[in-house]
């Protein structure tokens, strides 16, 4: 019993990542139908921005407090990774808007191995680890010589996870850029007819995306320690897995998968074996696609002619 | 770009070309200073004592601002210069340069003339270089490419012809190659020690019936799934059978690999400097070469199969319900035409071709890990058919040869050096290139390299059709 709380509260942190991530795929994919291959690079690439901003703030600057300077980073990094984001959007997705529908993808790939491969140029093929920060961790229970911990790094976590879903979620829900976002989901050409600046929404849908995913970037960076250039190709996946598990196009569903993936993931490397966890989330992913498309909060696709 | 060009949004005084073109140079700047400044600025490294530290490029960043100032002004330039209004593409404009009579030679003679200059390369290398230095050109630039133009052709049928997107089709590569490896590694030495010479051409139609099985066996779960959908599932039993690969070390010694697979052999005539070897046989001085070119000989013949198959099958009615089903899944449904069936068969018959190409690409290596079967793989071959142009053969092998063989001569480029240093080492920005020419031939021609079709069937004379009007299936 005492393993399998550790493991909730392990997936739950790990989900919390991957539903950050999710969301940017599930967005995009809603309002221009489009599976952005290069989200989980740009994922990678928020990592690496997080990571030199800590290191700047910490080795250089001096920051004291550990929460101001993680609170800094978490910004610079949304900040920077939405720029990128924005300028992929603009110059590999938005000329191909319109046109048929294996360019993007194709474009989409294209960026993903520029993406990982730029940063391996930049800043070299090595792992890089930084020291522990946020070490501190509470003894819940200690019942058969089994301790069940929750680390301050997991509430964190958890808690800055929770207050940026809910500032997401307010700015879809009750702003008019959140009204011409679902609108642009439901029927980009009426939206554009409208008066809706669809260029202008779909910019921001990604920009969203990708600050949200520098969130999980930042998080990422304090929970493993850890950051590499090929780091993105498989929370990427795992993430898309949790969107399409959650009903693509669907943000609280996006989130409910990610947590799903996360528990699932952590399960398995508990109780069946760790080399296979992937293989149990490639395997999650095709089985959910093929008798379950529309996901768990998803809408049915309807076969037009 | 947007609201400076819109004609319907008046301006008081329109600013002078240059001026527009500076300011906007003056934003891409801005913007790439933002885009590339943190990872190029900064660069996180181990000092001494394996701490990470933070070293800055500030040059760096700045050569690069200053690139891209630079290029955005001339292009903005270039794009606000006085032009003909809906001219010709460049293409056209080129082409109409040739008289008509010099474009039907091109176009009829263009093929023979390049299955000749194929047949005549290695000798051709051969007798500019001479002995080593032939090697590195067949097998890097010959072999290399050629493999990836058979590998995009046996794709091309998925998803050119029955417009099925398969993002995983390196599986099939991989079921090819291990199931050579294996068999000729374990099998046969256990059962027919005296096949052993022969083991590349046993193996080489069970490797393609092996795939063609695997591609029934995943294609079936797949069959109701169409475009994105089942882009990722194939994307995902791609990396589970390489997971699959890594993990399952009884079967497949995991990362390490499997080595000392057997080379092929002359149809049983090895190629070692023993007495019964190739060059003693044929009263030759024994050297490495020969098998390569060899080697060559059978990948072109791999690969012309291959085409030649494909070709084939576009008018047969199975192809014809291929092409069929990309332009119209309910459409087909409603004429009778059976789905399942048309689907499998084109998942069984280009992974078969996969298979054929990783049991060969095993031969020529001797050495395979899971490594080489990486979701980049599938991503490049991909790229390569889409780049082609879908569904047309030439612009497949000239994209195959563009990508391939353009990223490999970035390894030949050591001159390079002599400008940016000792360190600089061009190889390791192939994949970026890559990246980076995938993006742009995109954006550039959404349509691929040639973007006609032939089609098969037609009502009285047989016209190229745009590839606008071809459709590229919905699943």
């Amino acid at each position: 019993m005492e393993v399998f709380f550790q493991q909730l509260i392990n997936g739950v942190t790990l989900g919390s990542i991957y539903g950050l991530i999710a969301i940017g795929y599930t967005m995009v994919f809603g309002i221009i139908g489009m599976v952005n291959f290069s989200h989980g690079d740009v994922f990678m690439v928020s990592t690496f921005i997080a990571l030199i901003a800590l290191m700047i703030l910490t080795t250089w600057i001096g920051v004291g407090s550990i929460l101001i300077a993680l609170l800094i980073v978490l910004i610079v990094a949304m900040i920077f990774t939405s720029l990128v984001s924005w300028t992929i959007e603009r110059v590999a997705y938005r000329p191909l808007r319109g046109s048929f529908r294996l360019a993007p993808l194709i474009s989409a790939i294209g960026m993903s191995i520029v993406l990982s491969n730029f940063v391996q140029v930049s800043q070299g093929p090595r792992n890089k680890a930084i020291d522990p920060i946020l070490n501190h961790v509470f003894v819940l229970s200690a019942a058969g010589g089994y301790q069940v911990t929750l680390s301050y790094k997991q509430i964190l976590i958890v808690v800055v996870t929770a207050i940026l879903l809910a500032i997401f979620w307010w700015v879809v829900a009750k702003t008019p850029l959140g009204r011409a976002q679902r609108a642009c989901e439901q029927d980009r050409k009426m939206a554009a007819l409208l008066g809706v600046d669809v260029d202008r929404t779909i910019s921001i849908t990604f920009v969203m995306g990708a600050a949200l995913a520098a969130v999980a970037g930042t998080l990422y960076l304090v929970y493993y320690g850890v950051v590499n250039f090929h780091d993105g190709f498989t929370p990427g996946v795992k993430a898309f897995t949790a969107a399409v598990l959650g009903g693509i196009g669907s943000l609280p569903g996006a989130v409910l998968g990610g947590l799903l993936i996360g528990l699932i993931e952590v399960f398995w490397s508990a109780y069946f074996s760790v080399e296979y966890k992937d293989v149990a989330a490639f395997s999650i992913l095709a089985i959910v696609l093929i008798f379950m498309p529309q996901g768990i909060l998803g809408r049915p696709d309807v076969e037009k002619v | 770009m947007t609201s400076a060009t819109d004609p319907n949004f008046a301006r008081p005084a329109p600013p002078t070309p240059v001026a527009r073109a500076a300011r906007e140079a003056l934003f891409a700047a801005i913007i790439a200073l933002g885009v590339f400044g943190p990872l190029l600025a900064f660069r996180t490294t181990q000092d001494m004592q394996n701490r990470l530290i933070v070293e800055t490029r500030y040059g760096l960043i700045a050569i690069v601002v200053l690139l891209v100032f630079a290029g955005r002004f001339l292009l903005s330039l270039w794009f606000t210069r006085e032009r003909p209004e809906a001219g010709p593409a460049l293409g056209a404009r080129l082409s109409g340069l040739m008289p008509q009579g010099l474009r039907d030679i091109v176009r009829t003679g263009l093929p023979p003339a390049a299955l000749v200059a194929l047949f005549v390369y290695p000798m051709m290398i051969l007798s500019l270089t001479g002995g080593s230095g032939a090697l590195k050109w067949i097998d890097n630039f010959g072999i290399q490419i050629l493999i990836y133009v058979m590998l995009a052709w046996g794709l091309n049928i998925v998803v050119g012809l029955a417009g099925l997107l398969d993002l995983g089709y390196v599986a099939f590569y991989a079921v090819g190659a291990y199931a050579y490896a294996l068999i000729a590694t374990k099998v046969i030495p256990a059962t027919f020690p005296g096949l052993g010479v022969w083991a590349f051409w046993i193996c080489l139609p069970v490797a393609g019936i092996l795939a063609a099985f695997w591609g029934v066996l995943l294609g079936f779960p797949v069959l109701r799934l169409r475009g994105d959908y089942l882009a990722i599932v194939t994307l995902a039993f791609g990396e589970i059978i390489r997971l699959v690969l890594i993990n399952w070390t009884a079967f497949s010694n995991g990362y390490e690999g499997i080595s000392t697979i057997p080379r092929p052999s002359f149809f049983g005539v090895p190629f070692n400097a023993s007495d019964t070897g190739f060059a003693a046989t044929f009263g030759l001085e024994f050297s490495p070469v020969y098998r390569t070119i060899f080697l060559y000989y059978v990948i072109v013949c791999l690969a012309l199969i291959t085409a030649w198959v494909s070709n084939r099958l576009r008018k047969l009615p199975v192809g014809r319900a291929w092409e069929a089903l990309r332009e119209d899944e309910i459409a087909c449904r409603s004429l009778g035409i059976n789905t399942v069936n048309t689907k499998l068969t084109a998942f069984a018959i280009g992974a078969m071709f996969g298979g054929f190409a990783g049991s060969f690409f095993a031969a020529r290596q001797g050495f395979i890990s899971p490594e080489s079967f990486t979701f980049m793989e599938s991503a490049v071959i991909l790229a390569i058919v889409v780049l082609g142009g879908m569904g047309s053969l030439i612009g497949t092998a000239i994209a195959a040869v563009a990508m391939i063989g353009g990223t490999e001569l970035l390894r030949e480029l050591d001159w390079l050096k002599a400008i940016f240093g000792r360190d600089f080492d061009p190889a390791q920005y192939r994949m970026l290139i890559f990246g980076l020419a995938m993006v742009a031939i995109m954006v550039w021609k959404p349509r691929g390299f040639v973007s006609t079709r032939m089609p098969t069937a037609f009502l009285r004379s047989r016209r190229a059709v745009s590839a606008d009007h071809v459709k590229e299936g919905h699943g």
